[in-house]
């Protein structure tokens, strides 16, 4: 695997340890205001300094790691579920069922613009972290289910499950042990991909007041927060670490996800 | 017969294309209809306050329509399954469509889409502002990165389109309002009175297109430069600028515009965040703070529809430009 991977595969075991040990790690409670110490810069006693209304900024970031990371697994994990049991019935079956899935319903997501979707589903809704989470695979399975569909429909006339068919396994046999193994490597790049797009997806929605409500310290809502001209003349780290810490954490998994393309790749790989 | 042929496939093709719209169409209308019954509360109650009159109420739902059933068929556990007819809300509001009419807005009671022609042009410059700062960057950033494979330039155009990347506009945007609008004061942070506002926008909306695009004219300039054709006009003793720019950019350039219309959509999709940022005064904001804060479902609704079409059209004119630009994709 090429070093951007390791370096992302790094960032990502920080992150997620960050997140396990919050309350460990954090120096002050991330809710806990504190008006007299509004906009202090960075110090020995508030490291990334503090917002407009005193509370400590490295302590909202590691909070907001246990957000992003939560958002981003439950979202890749029930997108990935759904996506592939929904592509494999489509292309192991074929017929009118994938005639409607791929044919209308794939085609029909993929029209819309993904965030266009989760904002409106999230508007009628309501806020919440669970609501996102639900916008997000509403809008997050299609794409699995794609590239899931165009595995089987490739694997299911390999001789090794015409063989297992000859045997007498039932469908149900033959797509989730013989087919799906051996359809899963694409599934994998895409869910190393969707974990940094879901984690940028949930940082739009609370940034846009859709998302996770405040006081929750999701890094969107940071950012919307810092973003008013009198904390952008008093104190620029208030947008400043959020701002990083989002770029950092979707660099590490675009990392990993071109770092496992490549290997899962032969022809893409470095000899 | 093979002309009869290739017209009998691209008609197949645009009726599909046709075929598809009238689904999204459908499914939006469908989808917000849907969400607008399963909300808690009604949205009589949500616009005119919990002070309401029964009267005033009632008044509402008359002229909006909300006193008619959403569907063709409704549910209650008192009378079960009702056949409604054609008197609901869905068919009425396909109706409209059909005339030009996306309803009136329940806040403000103009016609929906009258508001959204208002707002609609601005959203599209700012689309296109930001496409035309991509192109602007990307072309001679990938040119120079492709020509000089490994050099300095190319490490720093490849840092570049990371970076790009990996920032999202609320955070590019944000960024740059602090360092060209609070430090340099060369730039308003927000609204669009004069021409210059729109650049801050449209280099935050166009700054992920650009990195994706710098990609995508270094690998195709190096791609080209390893065909017989380029050989072939160097030995010719056309001057390098010459080759690289008339010949190796014109081939390269066709998937790079098949991106650009592609994203297009996304860039539509993308400005309601840039808008947010800028208070740029588009769709996005229509959508946001018109609609979604207010609870004008009827806005939500209208704007939806035309964001998701516009999304569509402009990808299937992506279509039709790149069969255009390369007739192996015509004639397959």
């Amino acid at each position: 695997m090429n070093r951007l991977a390791y370096i992302g595969f790094f960032i990502v075991a920080i992150l997620i340890i960050v997140a396990v040990f919050a309350p460990f790690v954090a120096t002050h409670d991330p809710t806990v205001q504190n008006l007299a110490m509004r906009f202090a810069a960075p110090s020995a006693e508030h490291w990334f300094g503090t917002d407009a209304l005193g509370r400590d900024i490295f302590s909202r970031i590691v909070y907001g790691a246990r957000i992003s990371l939560q958002v981003g697994v439950t979202v890749t994990f029930i997108s990935a579920f759904l996506g592939v049991v929904i592509g494999a019935i489509a292309g192991y079956y074929g017929g009118v069922i994938d005639k409607i899935l791929s044919g209308y319903v794939f085609n029909v997501f993929l029209a819309f613009p993904g965030l266009l979707l989760a904002i409106a589903l999230v508007a009628f809704l309501g806020a919440g972290i669970w609501k996102v989470i639900f916008a997000l695979c509403v809008i997050g399975w299609v794409g699995y289910a794609r590239v899931m569909r165009g595995q089987v429909l490739k694997v299911r006339e390999m001789d090794f499950v015409q063989a297992a068919r000859a045997l007498g396994a039932n469908d149900l046999r033959i797509l989730f042990v013989h087919i799906l193994p051996n359809s899963i490597q694409p599934i994998i790049v895409q869910a190393s991909l969707g974990m940094a797009g879901a984690v940028l997806s949930e940082a739009s929605l609370s940034f846009l007041g859709l998302g996770v409500p405040p006081p929750a310290p999701s890094w969107g809502t940071m950012i919307e927060e810092a973003r008013g001209l009198d904390t952008l003349y008093n104190a620029p780290h208030v947008l400043f670490f959020p701002g990083i810490a989002i770029a950092l954490t979707v660099l590490a998994f675009n990392f990993i996800g071109d770092g496992i393309r490549e290997y899962l790749d032969p022809k893409q790989r470095r000899r | 017969m093979k002309f009869c042929k290739t017209i009998n496939v691209r008609l197949k093709k645009f009726i599909g294309r046709i075929g598809l719209i009238l689904l999204v169409v459908w499914t939006v209308v469908s989808l917000v209809t849907f969400l607008i019954e399963i909300i808690p509360g009604k949205p009589s109650t949500a616009i005119l306050g919990e002070n309401a009159t029964p009267e005033q109420i009632e008044q509402f739902e008359r002229k909006h329509g909300l006193d008619k059933p959403a569907f063709f068929i409704s549910f209650s556990f008192s009378d079960g399954l009702v056949w409604n007819g054609l008197d609901n809300r869905y068919a009425y509001y396909f109706l409209g469509i059909l005339k030009g009419d996306l309803g009136r807005s329940f806040r403000t009671d103009r016609p929906v889409s009258e508001m959204i022609l208002e707002r609609y042009p601005n959203t599209i410059k700012l689309a296109f502002a930001a496409m035309l700062v991509a192109v602007a960057i990307a072309i001679p950033l990938g040119v120079l990165a492709g020509t000089h494979k490994g050099s300095l330039i190319d490490n720093f155009a490849s840092i570049f389109a990371l970076i790009g990347i990996s920032l999202p506009s609320f955070v590019t945007g944000p960024f740059l309002v602090y360092v060209f609008a609070v430090k340099l004061n060369w730039f308003a942070p927000t609204g669009s009175t004069n021409p210059e506002d729109i650049v801050l926008p449209a280099v935050t909306l166009g700054a992920a297109l650009s990195a994706i695009l710098t990609r995508m004219v270094r690998s195709s300039v190096i791609e080209e430069l390893g065909e017989d054709y380029v050989r072939t006009a160097r030995a010719k003793g056309l001057s390098e600028r010459v080759v690289i720019y008339k010949h190796v950019l014109k081939n390269g350039l066709i998937p790079v515009v098949t991106i650009l219309g592609l994203q297009l959509g996304v860039l539509l999709a993308g400005a309601i965040i840039t808008e947010k940022i800028f208070s740029w005064p588009g769709l996005g904001t229509l959508l946001l703070d018109e609609g979604i804060a207010k609870r004008d479902y009827r806005l939500v609704q209208g704007c939806v529809l035309v964001i998701s079409l516009t999304y569509i059209l402009a990808n299937m004119l992506t279509d039709l430009i790149y069969s255009w630009l390369d007739p192996r994709i015509r004639l397959s």
